[in-house]
């Protein structure tokens, strides 16, 4: 296999996904096939070739840096999980 | 024949004459998707209410002559779009209680219009998938045969323009994701060029891919909505500058002299229906009765463009998707009173991470748990050369191909013509625990996404069981007009 359950389990931590044993063992042996089907791309010699990461040829796209009012501050307070007035609410995340 | 079953212009129409007005037209949609829901599963929400008052509203400019091109028309969005006051979920269940304080520019564009939005489609999370089977509310059954996929991931869209529970729909097509349900459910679906539409308030995915489009019942449909949407957006960056066509003055163009490229590449895939290709030889023996030119092409690098894209889309994906953690909207998972800490991380960073990771696993479809784990593996130190950076050399290879055929010094081709999928509408979970067989099913829509070339999907026949069969017609960028042109040739001259 491409990729070994150690690996999953460790991409998944820096994923922040929690996976399930059972869902360790299908992702490795899925993503090896996956991974191994993209072995396909090194019968491509690209030696020279220019990557494209994008495709509209735009090049530094500029606006005003000017501040707008922010109209919907109530409802995106609305959306939030837990709140404290106006204020999120987070686990702790230094110790004492 | 029922208000719901109208295209735009018949709708369009029939409101000006005041044959009936944009709340019966409304209702009509809302009962049928009432009576069918249950059944196809192709809406996650319903607005009836703010639908009725938004039809209620547009009788009211209608009465006054103020209607415009969409004016009273009942379209349906598919939910990976926010729109404003009405639940976004994207399909997945870490945004089950989302609710948009803005609707995406092209939302905005339809709705200033006086267009009637009556629910939100039901889709592959995030656009993950070729059936809308990666849902977590369930997959989309295609109307023409309930055993079988809408395709995906705007299957909910695609099903709900073809069983007439709404006029028209907008959706998103990342590598296929508008041109394939709309092929397997025998519907109108354009992707357009890369650029060419705001995706401000898409729910992203693969950024340097995603586009928003309509899925119509008629090609003449999806060039007035096209016409309402496109165009340069201050929110998107990515938005070219150039001009919209008028993309309905265009329709009626001859094809006389028109060159129409076949690529041999599409026509060798394996595992091609035969019915499929006996379809599309149909439509290029039309297209030459119209008069177009019909020229024999080669993309090289086609069978490289699905590898291509499940390396890009993960990657972007497990990058876009970092912002969907439980923290500051959506779903969040209780973390477990001692949280598991990563490695060197003390008691209450571990809650924390127990939060995103909890969240995020019960909150997400497997299908996204696989793409965001590929691509945080793609993009991980010591593979990104070999994975990232290699794609995007074979990226630039797939697009020389398209180059050299629309634009080499001698004159290139004006359209593209290959079948849309392979095969038609597949059994619901004949692909669904084979990621590989899943994602080939993009094998003839990947390539134009990962070029930023616009592509329409149009209907061409059934098969002998009934199915749609869909062809693509693939255009220079930028030239939707003359693909809607090809389009609505086909479409009219049967």
């Amino acid at each position: 296999m491409s990729i070994t359950i150690a690996e999953v389990k460790k991409i998944a931590e820096l994923a922040r996904i929690e996976l399930t044993p059972a869902e360790e063992k299908r992702h490795a042996e899925t993503i090896s096939a996956v991974l191994d089907y993209m072995k396909i791309l090194n019968e491509v010699d690209t030696k020279g070739v220019e990557p494209t990461f994008q495709v509209t040829g735009l090049v530094n796209v500029f606006r005003k840096d000017e501040v707008e009012p922010c109209v919907i501050t109530k409802e995106i307070i609305a959306q939030m999980p837990q709140t404290e007035g106006d204020e999120l609410v987070v686990p702790e995340v230094f110790e004492d | 024949m029922k208000l719901n079953e109208l295209t735009i212009t018949e709708a369009a129409e029939g409101l000006k004459k005041k044959k009936f007005t944009a709340v019966e037209l409304t209702r009509a949609c809302l009962d049928l998707i009432k009576k069918r829901n249950q059944e196809i599963n192709a809406f996650i929400t319903v607005s009836e209410k703010s639908a009725l008052e938004e039809a209620k509203a547009a009788d009211k400019l209608l009465a006054a002559g103020n209607g415009k091109a969409l004016t009273g028309i009942p379209f349906a969005v598919k939910d990976a779009i926010c729109t404003k006051d009405i639940r976004s979920t994207g399909s997945a269940k870490i945004l089950d209680n989302y609710v948009p304080p803005f609707d995406a520019t092209v939302i905005k564009k339809i709705r200033d219009l006086g267009g009637v939005l009556i629910g939100k489609n039901n889709c592959d999370a995030f656009g993950h998938g070729a059936s809308n089977e990666n849902s977590m509310y369930g997959p989309v059954k295609n109307p023409h045969d309930t055993s079988k996929v809408a395709g995906g991931s705007s299957g909910g869209s695609a099903a709900a323009v073809a069983d007439n529970q709404c006029i028209f729909a907008i959706a998103e097509d990342t590598g296929g994701s508008i041109r394939q349900p709309a092929s397997f459910c025998g519907v109108v679906g354009l992707r357009p060029s890369y650029g060419r539409n705001s995706r401000y308030g898409i729910m992203p995915m693969a950024s340097s891919l995603d586009t928003v489009g309509p899925i119509t019942k008629t090609v003449a449909d999806l060039a007035i909505v096209m016409e309402a949407i496109a165009g340069r957006d201050d929110r998107d960056a990515t938005t070219v500058p150039d001009s919209v066509p008028i993309y309905t003055k265009a329709l009626e163009e001859s094809l006389k002299g028109v060159k129409v490229g076949v690529p041999k590449e599409y026509y060798e895939i394996a595992g091609m229906d035969p019915e499929v290709k006996a379809a599309t030889e149909k439509q290029i023996e039309k297209l030459k009765k119209l008069g177009a030119k019909i020229v024999d092409v080669s993309l090289p690098h086609t069978k490289y463009a699905i590898a291509v894209y499940y390396i890009i889309v993960p990657s972007e994906d497990s990058s876009n998707l970092g912002r969907l953690d439980g923290v500051r909207y959506g779903v969040r998972s209780k973390p477990s009173p001692r949280g598991r800490g990563t490695e060197g991380e003390g008691s209450s960073q571990g809650a924390l991470y127990d939060l995103y990771a909890k969240s995020r696993a019960t909150g997400f479809p497997e299908e996204v748990k696989r793409r965001i784990l590929i691509g945080t593996y793609a993009l991980s130190a010591g593979y990104y050369d070999a994975y990232y950076k290699k794609t995007q050399q074979v990226r630039t290879l797939i697009k020389q191909d398209f180059d050299k055929v629309f634009n080499p010094p001698s004159g290139g081709v004006d359209v593209l013509i290959t079948p849309t999928s392979p095969f038609p509408a597949f059994t619901i979970g004949e692909k669904a625990n084979d990621p590989i067989a899943m994602y080939l099913a993009d094998v003839m829509v990947s390539p134009a996404a990962v070029a930023g070339m616009p592509a329409l999907s149009v209907p061409a026949g059934v098969t002998k069981s009934g199915l749609p069969i869909g062809i693509q017609i693939i255009g220079a960028r930028l030239k939707e007009a003359k693909v809607l042109n090809v389009g609505y040739q086909l479409e009219t001259n049967n």
